[in-house]
């Protein structure tokens, strides 16, 4: 069945999804947007995986915020992923808020899930997609493409469904989130949890606690930049005035930046669904089900891989990259690398980029 | 073919068709890409310098942004029919160890490098007294990559030492191959193809 839900666009209702935790979803919706036209054979599907924030809206105008596609510069007619060869396919991640199932959506007793909705982890998220590609008749996807948390899921569709994928692009990502990620992931949930509107997450018929959600997003946006980045942006300029306040108003650029950024997304974001996909990802560790060798989550594929990190990103670092780089040719897979330059740290991956666009539009053909 | 670096040329015309080959070093891909247009090759780079890497795999080649020294560690022992290694040898930290790894993982090995003991080199060194600059080896001493000079008689000895017979050779000087014989003194620059005893 497949339903226009205003903001969430189209929406598949998939039936049951069981759940790494033991658990099982029982009423799975995927909200999805597609680019271009299935061929006849079906075989020029493109999944896009999207990071922790975004939404389904790859390459098409966002209806909350009015904003043009989180990645316009890599998808569209002529462009590295071209939707005039490929049927471009990205779905809102479960347990996100923007049409997928999640703490907003509604549970079978008519009220929304918040904290009872299960815990998941990036393979539930894989799954998902995978019914997602079931529903549209779909048997193998031309590549899976995806940057930060989108990564992840690209290398745990390969883990999943090795049979089901020509080609892997990994960008910004890695196989396993790190301590140091984990920790700022922490930072945020506790800000959204000290926030006294979020009431154990039982906040939709009061006010969201949008300060929390607001301080998890400035700590986090932080983290997608570079100190390099910041300084050549803002340095130590004053905002909107000539000399310090001597108070605690954002008197520096940097800091009235930082908190545009918290309030923007508490307008597009809802603070559960931060709880729930930091945890999917700090639970990642596409090692660990074979015992710490990640060589062995690749063993036999035959997928083709594409692997991108930027000297500047300390979120998601090239050391990460080459982590999975050597597992893949330990595993004799075939596998592209390289490290790009560029002065704006992880977000660097969504940025317009020449030389990211090269390399994409090259391997994938 | 045409196209290719003369000693790339040697080597192209040797791999069959249809082989698996790893280029460490492989720059832009040149040979690679020749060998899977004409002949099927199974063909994988590793390559220092990111710009290259980038120009590589924008042209559709499987290229890893990698350092010969550090990362061939990481490959299957035998998982390829040939691994090559050109004009690499002389710029790597442990060449022993890089060429251990070459055999380890290649069924087969080609390396290609300048002779340090060409005559010109030997001359430039003898009446001059300076560190030699020439039409391969264009970089003066300080700023050179070629951290290792090695010489076909040094070359011999080492792959003897790693228990590597030299299957074949073929010895360059211009553009053109030049004979066997005296070749220490005589050629430019060598290509040999060893395997593991």
């Amino acid at each position: 069945m497949n339903g226009d839900r205003g903001a969430a666009g189209t929406v598949a209702s998939l039936g049951e999804l069981g759940l790494d935790s033991g658990e099982t979803l029982p009423a799975l919706d995927v909200a999805y947007e597609t680019y271009g036209t299935l061929n006849e054979d079906r075989s020029n599907a493109v999944l896009i995986c999207h990071a922790l924030t975004m939404d389904q809206y790859a390459a098409s105008t966002h209806p909350v915020t009015g904003k043009p596609g989180w990645w316009l510069g890599m998808i569209g007619p002529g462009k590295p992923i071209d939707t005039n060869r490929a049927f471009v396919i990205c779905s809102n991640v479960l347990g996100s808020c923007l049409g997928t199932s999640g703490p907003t959506s509604m549970a079978p007793d008519g009220a929304p899930w918040a904290m009872r909705f299960p815990v998941i982890t990036i393979a539930d998220m894989v799954r998902a997609q995978a019914k997602l590609i079931d529903h549209l008749g779909i048997d193998r996807l031309h590549a899976v493409v995806g940057g930060s948390m989108g990564g992840m899921q690209v290398l745990n569709w390969d883990a999943l469904y090795p049979e089901r994928l020509d080609n892997a692009v990994v960008i910004a990502s890695a196989a396993r989130h790190s301590a140091q990620n984990i920790a700022f992931h922490e930072v945020g949930r506790q800000a959204i949890m000290a926030d006294p509107n979020w009431n154990g997450g039982d906040y939709h018929r009061g006010e969201a606690p949008s300060a929390g959600l607001a301080v998890a997003r400035m700590a986090a946006h932080i983290t997608y930049l570079s100190e390099a980045g910041l300084t050549e942006k803002f340095g130590r300029r004053l905002q909107d005035r000539d000399a310090k306040s001597f108070g605690f108003d954002a008197d520096f650029q940097v800091e009235s930046y930082l908190r545009h950024q918290g309030i923007a997304f508490v307008d597009r974001f809802d603070a559960n669904s931060y709880l729930y996909i930091t945890r999917a990802m700090d639970y990642f560790d596409l090692a660990e089900a074979h015992g710490g060798k990640l060589a062995a989550a690749f063993e036999g594929t035959s997928t083709r891989f594409c692997v991108v990190s930027f000297d500047t990103d300390w979120l998601y670092p090239t050391s990460e990259s080459r982590e999975i780089v050597h597992a893949l040719n330990a595993a004799g897979a075939e596998v592209s690398f390289v490290e790009l330059s560029s002065p704006f740290g992880h977000d660097a991956f969504l940025l317009e980029s020449p030389e990211l666009n090269r390399i994409v539009a090259g391997f994938l053909g | 073919m045409t196209s290719l670096r003369p000693d790339l040329r040697v080597i192209a015309k040797q791999v069959p068709h249809g082989a698996s080959l790893l280029d460490i070093g492989c720059g832009e891909g040149a040979l690679m890409a020749n060998l899977k247009a004409d002949k099927a090759v199974r063909a994988r780079g590793l390559e220092l310098d990111p710009a290259n890497v980038a120009a590589a795999v924008g042209k559709g080649l499987s290229v890893v942004q990698g350092d010969a020294d550090t990362d061939l560690g990481n490959y299957m022992t035998g998982s390829f029919d040939y691994a090559v290694l050109s004009q690499t040898l002389q710029t790597v930290h442990r060449p022993d160890l890089v060429l251990s790894e070459l055999l380890r993982i290649g069924q087969r090995a080609f390396v290609s490098f300048p002779n340090f003991a060409h005559w010109r080199v030997r001359a430039s060194l003898m009446f001059g007294g300076r560190m030699p600059v020439t039409r391969l080896l264009p970089e003066r001493w300080y700023d050179t990559p070629n951290i290792h000079h090695v010489t076909i008689a040094d070359f011999r000895a080492m792959a003897d030492e790693l228990g590597a017979s030299i299957e074949q050779q073929w010895f360059l000087s211009g553009d053109s191959s030049t004979a066997a014989t005296a070749a220490n003194l005589l050629a430019e620059h060598a290509v040999f193809l060893l395997k593991k005893h």
